[in-house]
């Protein structure tokens, strides 16, 4: 369980985090996303004490991080990649970690096994790939076996066996019933896995929702429709639930309420010509990029551009 | 501090899982895990040992072969086996300073204090248990290797007026001195390492203010240099493993309580900006 309270963090001028509230429950796999430079990393090292809120406050299972007797039996954390030594070893590293809180060495034997680290383990971590400094931090993250784990981008940098590794263990975190926080900026990968999502633009809170509502909200399932008779279509198609647009002039009508096989049928029996008929599911994707599009563009500065560059063409 | 009594606690609410916690003793136990799972301590405390054994045997060679010959240093004039036995500890300072650097700072130069920072939120055990650890493993080396140069030096030198004996008077002491003051280098080492945060930074000050700062210092007025000269670091120091004692300098207890505060002061400095700063 993490509780954000009008979370901030400042450098100077720049606001990284803007009054954020969310809560992070327990037996859910729940992503953290957001375009770079969102304050999601900012955010994950306050959580942790790494950084101190500028205002604001975040608790871990009921009391700042850093009060708990055994931090790491409460949030195993994985933040930047590189949190290590690279002269040390992997098992000397975990060793270290271990050490400072009693943890006894076959638990370290464990999650190295876990990891898939068994073979390199006495390796000077410097060697590592990304992909194994990634395990060895999540080796490191699970060390404590932690009630909440929190995990920053964890699948950048692994092969597709180490991201299949990743989404099924932290499905397997939540169905233990704890706490999963995940961040991402890829919502394509956060769709596989998360079940809940908190959505940050420029360090404020966009949308704290399901993955389900987050497509509803964004349009649902609509259907592209390309006619000759679009007045007679609207006419065939109107019913309690529907709704169609489309420009006035346009062969192109947009309908939603009623699937694409109806449509077909329905302008049969009327006998108008169909010249397309695509159902566009809105993607996770889209939703995401119009949701932190609005929040750029409300902000009104150079970014925006770009930004919805970016939008459309996705 | 509550964290440095260590008590294992088992906690009857969860059985199901083991109690873990931090303890200062078990902080300690990871920095000393720490510091001996990486080569480059291995490496530098050896060349540490060796500068202070090889130069001091260097230093008391030179000194036997000047005897007699009409062109000799004029610095051996007052030269004694203890004065020259120690030479290599201007070497083996900078050895032990460095690693000390390098135990803290080389954790922020990897990103290491990240792991470490999250799995100790507290920070400070970090500190002190870095400093003793460190200090307590720089002292060791720094009085076996004044003792294995003394035993070759005073061998080298018997016979000539530099000879002396461990059973001479101030022997023993110049020698824990010694070892000492590079226990306590390797703490301001840390110190300046946990302070500055940065390898380079952190070891460009320790060697300006252990070698560089006593040669600016005869720059200035000679009423100041008498004044300020004794309680600089190096020359504090000095005075903790120097067998003779004359006016411009401190007696030995005065430069162990000065330097010691000059530990103190880094330290203190180190603490503040580790609890205040983000990581």
């Amino acid at each position: 369980m993490i509780d954000a309270q009008q979370l901030t963090k400042r450098y100077g001028e720049k606001t990284a985090v803007d009054g954020l509230d969310f809560a992070v429950k327990p037996g859910t796999v729940t992503g953290f996303l957001g375009p770079n430079g969102a304050g999601k990393s900012t955010t994950m090292r306050m959580i942790v004490g790494l950084d101190a809120p500028t205002s604001g406050s975040v608790t871990v299972n009921g009391s700042r991080y850093a009060r708990h007797q055994a931090p790491l039996q409460e949030v195993g954390a994985l933040l930047e990649a590189k949190s290590i030594h690279p002269g040390r070893s992997a098992y000397s590293h975990l060793l270290a970690l271990a050490l400072t809180h009693g943890i006894p060495r076959r638990r370290v034997d464990e999650v190295v096994e876990m990891a898939g680290l068994g073979s390199v383990a006495k390796k000077r971590a410097g060697a590592f790939s990304l992909g194994m400094g990634q395990r060895l931090g999540i080796a490191a993250a699970l060390l404590g076996d932690p009630q909440t784990v929190m995990l920053d981008e964890p699948v950048n940098g692994l092969d597709p066996e180490g991201v299949l590794w990743i989404r099924n263990l932290l499905k397997a975190l939540a169905d233990d019933g704890r706490t999963v926080f995940v961040s991402s900026h890829l919502m394509s990968e956060m769709a596989l896995v998360a079940d809940h999502l908190i959505i940050v633009g420029r360090g404020r809170l966009l949308a704290d929702t399901t993955v389900g509502d987050l497509v509803r909200e964004a349009g649902g399932d609509t259907v592209q429709v390309a006619t000759q008779e679009p007045a007679r279509l609207r006419e065939a198609l109107a019913a309690p639930g529907v709704e169609i647009t489309g420009r006035a002039g346009s062969e192109e009508l947009q309908v939603t309420g009623v699937s694409a096989r109806e449509i077909g049928l329905k302008a049969a029996e009327h006998g108008i010509a169909l010249f397309e008929l695509t159902a566009r599911t809105v993607s996770l994707e889209e939703a995401f990029m119009n949701l932190t599009r609005d929040a750029v563009e409300y902000h009104g500065s150079a970014a925006v551009e770009t930004l919805e560059t970016v939008g459309r063409t996705a | 501090m509550s964290t440095l009594t260590a008590t294992v606690e088992t906690s009857p609410a969860a059985p199901a899982r083991p109690a873990y916690r931090v303890t200062g003793r078990r902080v300690l136990a990871s920095e000393w895990a720490k510091l001996w799972s990486l080569r480059s301590t291995w490496i530098t405390l050896g060349l540490g040992l060796l500068f202070l054994v090889a130069f001091g045997l260097i230093a008391a060679n030179h000194y036997t072969s000047g005897i007699g010959s009409p062109h000799r240093d004029r610095d051996f004039a007052t030269a004694t086996a203890v004065s020259l036995s120690l030479f290599g500890t201007n070497f083996a300072q900078l050895a032990l300073g460095v690693l000390g650097v390098l135990v803290t700072a080389g954790e922020y130069s990897t990103g290491m204090i990240r792991s470490t920072l999250a799995a100790v939120p507290r920070r400070l055990p970090v500190l002190w248990s870095k400093a003793a650890v460190f200090g307590l493993v720089a002292l060791v080396v720094g009085t076996i290797g004044a003792f294995v140069a003394f035993g070759f030096g005073s061998g080298i030198v018997s016979g000539t007026p530099a000879a002396m004996g461990m059973t001479h008077p101030g022997v023993v002491r110049s020698l824990l001195g010694a070892g000492l003051y590079l226990g306590l280098v390797g703490v301001i080492g840390t110190a300046l390492g946990a302070l500055l945060r940065s390898v380079a930074g952190g070891i460009s000050v320790l060697v300006a203010s252990l070698m560089l700062v006593p040669g600016l210092i005869s720059l200035l007025p000679s009423s100041w240099q008498e004044n300020i000269g004794p309680y600089l670091p190096s020359n504090a120091g000095e005075s903790m493993f120097a067998l003779t004692h004359d006016s411009t300098t401190l007696a030995p207890g005065a430069g162990l309580l000065v330097f010691l505060s000059w530990t103190v002061l880094a330290l203190a400095g180190a603490a503040y900006r580790l609890v205040r700063r983000d990581v």
